[in-house]
């Protein structure tokens, strides 16, 4: 395709737009919050190797169910392993799936959804796919995928993704169907542009926006059905500590041991209501009409 | 023509406003919205309010309602005296009694305004209920009499129905009922007849006028449109930018107005004398429709259905440089007409071709390269431009998709913002950085980049201001001369297809019921459908941009096609 600098420029400047905040517009004190809690769980995962006192896997037989003391800031869990690093070390994989399913299910979606929301003829076959994927519990349907290609971070990914592409494709579609009929959609058929150049150029910057928003949305639940599919046992192998399965080995040892369910419990739920929010903020910032609601 | 000639000056003063100032909320500096206005109604009086967009006309019969949107617009002074009543510092409660039993207000989309899933009768009985003790069986007498009163059909019916089964007109007189069932002595109509087609348009100001000559209602009647006010007013206030800058009877203010924006708004004013037609072109037609026709819907796997018949058997070629102008009323099939021509949606049957190509069955792959010899401007300025492109992206799209290089193609831009009487550092900003007229110009130029055989303009300039629309006409009239375009003009307004068209085509439920020159067409109709478009269109018999009154249209020359 025959790109131009303006065009590109152009490209930049609409990004800038989504992402910058609107002349006058100040974020309150809860998205400030939420924002720098999420930034500093996910710095901590991040360089968990690098501060952890030891080795998440590293079993010891001698000091099982330890209570928090100077030695495990956090205590041990019955296998001896300490309860800090596992659960730092497991945020890593949490954070890295729920991202992961993000963009992956975004980028999907948005394919599928820009080609089911311009071309006729595809729509009604990609929409009862989409619907009798729809139709399925997602947990269900995560399990039977991970069943079938073995617990990995990658099917573990995939398995979460694909309940949660049928609701990005719902999205873009709507929003293309609704764009292709403005005039200036119509202007560039005239001009003779080519369909994929529509797709693209024209009408793809329209869905960025809801995309943003429904991405954040998509992070939080992948995070969370991560946890739950560890929890069952369908989730990665227990060899890489998550916070799901790391909650999941906790449940027998509860009464005598909360901390084990406690400390990933309490960081997987401050993530997700800090992704949630900011996810609601975006969608007020980037919806003109909630905008000035609020006003 | 004749215009009102009422002398009011003994009834009782229903409206008064002085010295009102109106600005953006929690800021008194900001430049205002109203800048101290002056205004009076009388009993009987209908007063029309007219100006273009953004000049506040809005904002003051909101202000008399009390509806002012309170985190955006305030009251700064000045006071609104609804027969004795201040309005500008009334409480919540208070206005809610006022509204419908004192001042009551009709707007411009009565779709919008009713509630979808209420029945009309009871939407009209909910005013009663609202401010009455009537009981139940009276409510509903009082209803069905205010329904009869403005002329509904079959009102037992009509009660029972929801506003989407009923037609523009209908809802509108619902709405009118609905202001006037508790005899207001104030009705606010803002812009009441602007969505609807020139005939039904008749009758409403019709139905306004004689419920007012039953009620003896005061009106306050906005309006942008001076034919209109020629038929209706008695008296007139021009604004601009948030003040009146005239305000007089309707007689002297059209034949002699006393100030300079208020004759700048009447010379934009289109009339109904036809323009002198082009010479007939020697050339080849650029556009032949052979029997164009067009069916939504119909077909069905299991039961033919019967689909509707938006456009059918029409036929019409334009040779270079001149322009055809296809009117009609809503549903009559003429944008179908433009979209099948424009190959946007495809047609069911016919020809057409353009440049000695057929191309109603082309496929979109060999469509490709024809569409640069036709070319569509839309109606909606606001939305035909992509509002995230710069207008040299959007001036350059068409010419580099057919392989102009990119220099080249921004050149040809700056030449044509120069063309359409822009600035050229235009071609770096946004289109949301434009007004409504100047984003019309861009979306011209992007047109004439292509150097089109062919330009479609599908109404073109009907969401524009008079003022505007008079220039943009001027600019295709420009760009049709140097250019020898041919041109096919979309419109439902009479008034402007006579000041660009050569020929005239009228279409009616998807037929071709006249067509022919258009001093022919318009002196002369031969079909009942032109003649009551041409009777209904408003202030036809003022030459508005001479300040007097129309002579007949120029002779007939010629035979009718």
């Amino acid at each position: 395709m025959t790109e131009m600098p303006s065009s590109r420029r152009s490209a930049f400047q609409v990004l800038t737009g989504v992402f910058s905040l609107p002349a006058g517009a100040r974020l309150g004190a809860g998205p400030t919050i939420a924002a720098l809690v999420l930034a500093l769980i996910v710095l901590a995962s991040i360089c968990a190797p690098l501060y952890v006192p030891y080795d998440p896997l590293a079993m010891d037989a001698m000091s099982r169910l330890r209570p928090p003391s100077d030695e495990f800031l956090l205590g041990t869990d019955p296998y001896g392993r300490d309860i800090f690093s596992r659960v730092m070390t497991g945020g890593r994989v949490s954070l890295l799936i729920g991202i992961g399913a993000a963009i992956v299910s975004v980028a999907v979606g948005l394919v599928i959804g820009l080609l089911a929301g311009f071309f006729r003829a595809a729509d009604g076959i990609i929409m009862r796919i989409m619907d009798s994927l729809m139709a399925i519990p997602a947990i269900l349907l995560a399990i039977a995928l991970v069943a079938l290609n073995g617990p990995s971070l990658s099917s573990v990914i995939i398995a979460i993704t694909i309940p949660e592409v049928p609701r990005v494709v719902r999205l873009v579609r709507s929003v293309v169907l609704s764009a292709r009929e403005e005039p200036y959609v119509e202007a560039a058929i005239a001009l003779g542009s080519s369909m994929p150049k529509i797709l693209i150029q024209h009408l793809m910057p329209n869905t960025l926006a809801p995309l943003i928003v429904q991405g954040t949305y998509i992070c939080a639940s992948a995070i969370l059905i991560e946890a739950i599919l560890s929890f069952l046992g369908a989730g990665v192998s227990t060899e890489i500590p998550t916070w799901g399965n790391i909650m999941a080995e906790g449940r027998s040892y509860f009464q005598i041991k909360p901390g084990l369910i406690f400390w990933p419990g309490l960081l997987l739920s401050l993530c997700i209501l800090c992704i949630n929010l900011l996810g609601d903020t975006a969608r007020d910032l980037l919806d003109p009409r909630m905008k000035k609601r609020e006003g | 023509m004749k215009f009102k000639t009422r002398d009011l000056s003994t009834a009782q003063r229903v409206l008064k406003i002085r010295k009102l100032k109106v600005g953006l909320t929690g800021r008194p500096d900001a430049q205002p919205v109203l800048n101290e206005i002056d205004l009076d109604i009388r009993a009987g009086e209908t007063h029309c309010l007219v100006g273009e967009s953004g000049s506040g006309k809005s904002v003051t019969s909101l202000a008399t309602m009390g509806l002012l949107p309170k985190d955006a617009l305030e009251v700064q002074g000045g006071l609104i005296d609804l027969e004795g009543f201040e309005i500008t510092n009334a409480t919540a409660a208070q206005m809610r009694d006022l509204r419908a039993q004192r001042v009551a207000m009709i707007f411009q989309e009565p779709m919008t305004a009713l509630n979808p899933v209420l029945r009309v009768g009871e939407q009209i009985e909910e005013v009663l209920n609202m401010h009455t003790d009537l009981s139940k069986s009276e409510a509903k007498a009082r209803t069905i009499d205010i329904m009869e009163q403005v002329h509904l059909p079959d009102v037992q019916r009509v009660y029972s129905a929801f506003p989407h089964q009923l037609s523009g007109g209908q809802r509108q007189r619902i709405m009118i009922a609905m202001a006037l069932v508790l005899d207001p002595d104030l009705l606010i109509a803002d812009e009441p007849t602007t969505a609807l087609d020139v005939t039904t348009q008749l009758q409403i100001l019709k139905l306004i006028e004689e419920m007012q000559e039953r009620h003896g209602t005061a009106v306050l009647f906005i309006t942008h449109d001076m034919g209109v006010v020629a038929e209706i007013a008695d008296t007139v206030s021009v604004m601009q930018k948030g003040e009146i800058v005239e305000s007089a009877p309707i007689r002297e203010l059209l034949t002699n107005p006393q100030k300079d924006y208020t004759r700048k708004l009447l010379k934009a004013v289109p009339n109904l004398a036809p323009r002198p037609a082009r010479a007939v072109s020697e050339k080849d037609a650029v556009l032949n429709v052979d029997r164009l026709e067009m069916t939504y819907g119909g077909g069905g796997w299991f039961r033919k259905s019967e689909g509707v018949r938006a456009a059918r058997d029409v036929t019409f070629d334009i040779a270079p440089g001149r322009t055809l102008g296809i009117v009609g009323e809503s549903g009559s099939g003429k944008s179908t007409v433009a979209r099948c021509i424009m190959r946007l949606i495809d047609p069911t049957g016919g020809e057409v071709t353009v440049a000695a190509t057929e191309i109603s069955r082309l496929s979109r792959r060999n469509l490709q390269s024809h569409r640069k010899h036709l070319q569509i401007v839309f109606q909606d300025p606001y939305r035909s431009l992509n509002p995230r492109w710069t207008v040299a992206r959007s001036l350059c799209e068409g010419p580099i998709n057919f392989g102009t290089p990119k220099s080249e193609a921004m050149e040809r831009a700056a030449e044509l913002m120069e063309l359409v009487d822009l600035p050229k550092d235009a071609l770096d900003r946004y289109p949301h950085q434009f007004s409504g007229g100047q984003r019309q110009r861009i979306a011209i130029a992007r047109a004439v980049a292509m150097k089109p055989d062919l330009l479609v303009a599908d109404e073109a300039v009907s969401a524009l201001d008079v003022s505007v629309q008079a220039q943009v006409l001027d600019l295709l009239d420009d760009v049709q001369d140097r250019f020898g375009i041919a041109m096919l003009f979309i419109t439902h307004d009479l008034r402007v297809a006579a000041q660009i068209c050569d020929d005239v085509l009228v279409m009616q439920k998807g037929q071709v019921v006249e067509q022919g020159p258009a001093a022919a067409v318009l002196a002369n109709p031969r079909h009942d459908y032109t003649r009551s478009l041409i009777e209904a269109a408003p202030g036809r018999h003022w030459d508005f941009a001479n300040f007097r009154a129309l002579e007949r249209a120029p002779a007939v020359e010629g035979p009718i096609a």
